[in-house]
């Protein structure tokens, strides 16, 4: 009987989807409750919580160090999308070209930084980027006269060894986003604005761009997402969590500092739900503008 | 037809100058991984390709030498197989009843997956890691599996995959006498094989290079994967730089192979998410 239950029709489709509820409840829904809760008590590990209302968000409200690092992540997600949205997309729409030669190679060897771990390829740019003489970016700008730069002690300058991190990882995967966006555009828009005898600025600016949209909105979105939520990369960069003056923390280390380390969890909860809310506003406000909410189809 | 020439050879040098600026660093740490650590200390990690220091010292400690580091590579090999197959089963299969059927709350239930993809994961560290030491599961390779064993990514895109398989098989499946479950085993997934396949370079690339969260579960040495391990050999207190390098450069290349073998579908796989559907 309970066979036959099992197997009927109506019962088959939760059977499917069930480990995906399941999964939902215990490692979704549960937690993020638990964080909302956790953020509103005092709770250390191994020791009863306590309750203590909005004492969490009043402190982080005051808290310079959480300021530093909201504006950190803040500055670092703004300066990767100034840098991976339209580099890439001029990319991918040169290497698109017909005149191109090499292009499965140039392809290929762009989306290799990809490959690598964080933990790779943070090293790599640790060292690059280290501040003796010799370094390669110091051996570099020797060349040209510079004096050796600390670039991992200062504001500035640790910032550009992480975003040049950043771009370096995620410049071919987002060229090659484009580039599966370009083939949605059908060839005869370009042969009509030909004959229309539109030039290749104005067939980038009034075909390639407005139809790329849906592409960069995607883009855009898990760049948003992708830029707030950084960490390990800082954490890579100056080999630990503690880079002087706080150059590097970020919003994620800041949580991951306060919860981990300091066994501060309802504060580092506190943290936590105000990243959620300002990827939301962030997130919801930019789908918003683009138009994303429009009835389709 | 000369200014075709002249476009061409100007594509072609701009795309080479910004191609290598690219591969520098792979450059740099494949020579460095010759060189001695001490070099690499006293000097900082550059571009001299000086033969007089470079040996292959590095790479005999790192296959002879008393370290962890190929149960650390193991680990990795073992956990993102296991981590893959698994996913891609319980993943296809949950999309497959999106896909199939309708039911009450089959809406409700999919704007949850979509919802997944929407926030960070790193909100729920915390959380996820009480709840885990409540389990029991702290230092195990459950831990670091179950959580993303429904992933929402790959449901989303299996379901993709499945709206465009005509429904009439599964109709005939029914008229044939086979099961619900019979249907999807037998008939389904011989089909979805070639998604299976980019699904698995993008869980395989997320599995081998994740970090934070089986950085913060696991604690023993012998089941730490290979990014932890490498993470462990920068410390405060001077860096193994002889193991370090040469590791660093050595963990790119089973990955670096595939992605040659397997090309096509790692640029699917990387691309899944950005087809609108």
């Amino acid at each position: 009987m309970f066979k036959n239950f099992l197997y009927s029709q109506k019962v088959a489709p939760y059977v499917f989807v069930l480990p995906f509820v399941l999964v939902f409840l215990i490692f979704w829904v549960y937690p993020l409750l638990s964080s909302f809760g956790m953020s509103f008590q005092k709770v250390t590990l191994g020791q009863e919580a306590q309750w203590v209302g909005i004492d969490n968000y009043t402190k982080l409200m005051s808290d310079t160090i959480f300021f530093k690092a909201v504006r950190n992540s803040g500055v670092y997600m703004i300066l990767t999308l100034l840098i991976l949205i339209p580099f890439p997309m001029l990319f991918a729409v040169l290497i698109n070209n017909k005149f191109m030669w090499g292009r499965e190679f140039f392809k290929s060897s762009f989306f290799f930084p990809a490959l690598t771990s964080v933990v790779v390829a943070g090293t790599i740019f640790r060292l690059m980027f280290g501040e003796m003489e010799g370094s390669l970016i110091n051996s570099l700008l020797g060349v040209f006269g510079v004096e050796p730069v600390k670039f991992l002690k200062g504001q500035v300058t640790g910032f550009i060894a992480l975003v040049a991190l950043a771009s370096w990882r995620w410049m071919g995967v987002n060229m090659l986003y484009f580039l599966s966006g370009l083939k949605n555009i059908p060839d005869d828009y370009y042969e009509a604005a030909s004959i229309d005898g539109a030039s290749a600025f104005q067939k980038f600016t009034r075909i390639t761009m407005p139809l790329l949209k849906p592409t960069t909105i995607y883009v855009l979105t898990i760049s948003i997402y992708a830029g707030l939520a950084m960490f390990i990369e800082s954490m890579m960069l100056w080999n630990g969590n503690n880079s002087p003056k706080n150059i590097g923390l970020t919003i994620v280390g800041y949580l991951y500092r306060q919860g981990i380390e300091k066994n501060n969890l309802g504060y580092a909860a506190a943290v936590g739900i105000v990243l959620l809310l300002i990827t939301m506003v962030i997130n919801l406000t930019q789908l918003a503008f683009s138009g994303m909410f429009k009835k389709e189809d | 037809m000369k200014k075709e020439t002249a476009i061409k050879i100007v594509l072609f040098a701009f795309f080479t100058v910004v191609c290598l600026l690219i591969l520098i660093p792979f450059y740099a740490v494949t020579i460095a991984s010759f060189k001695p650590g001490e070099d690499l200390i006293r000097y900082g990690l550059n571009l001299k390709f000086d033969l007089s220091v470079m040996n292959f010292d590095n790479f005999v400690y790192l296959f002879t030498g008393d370290h962890a580091y190929f149960t650390w590579f193991f680990n990795s090999v073992l956990l993102t197989l296991v981590q893959v197959t698994l996913t891609l089963l319980v993943s296809a299969t949950v999309a497959y009843g999106f896909s199939a059927y309708e039911f009450r709350g089959k809406n409700f239930l999919f704007i949850c997956v979509l919802l997944i993809m929407m926030v960070p994961f790193e909100i729920l560290l915390l959380p996820l890691y009480t709840l885990t030491n409540n389990m029991g599961l702290m230092n195990s390779y459950s831990a670091i599996i179950l959580p993303g064993i429904a992933g929402a990514a790959t449901i989303f895109f299996f379901r993709q995959y499945l709206s465009g398989i005509p429904k009439e098989i599964i109709a005939a499946g029914r008229v044939d006498g086979a099961s619900e479950y019979g249907i999807y085993l037998r008939l389904i997934l011989p089909i979805m094989k070639p998604s299976f396949a980019a699904m698995a370079i993008l869980n395989g690339m997320n599995s081998w290079n994740n970090f934070l969260w089986p950085f913060m579960v696991l604690s023993s040495e012998h089941k730490y994967t290979l990014p932890i391990g490498l993470k462990t050999l920068l410390t405060p207190y001077g860096n193994n730089y002889d193991l370090l390098i040469v590791g660093s450069f050595f963990s790119i290349l089973p990955i670096l192979a595939l992605f040659l073998a397997f090309q096509k579908y790692f640029i699917d796989g990387m691309t899944a998410g950005a087809v609108k559907g």
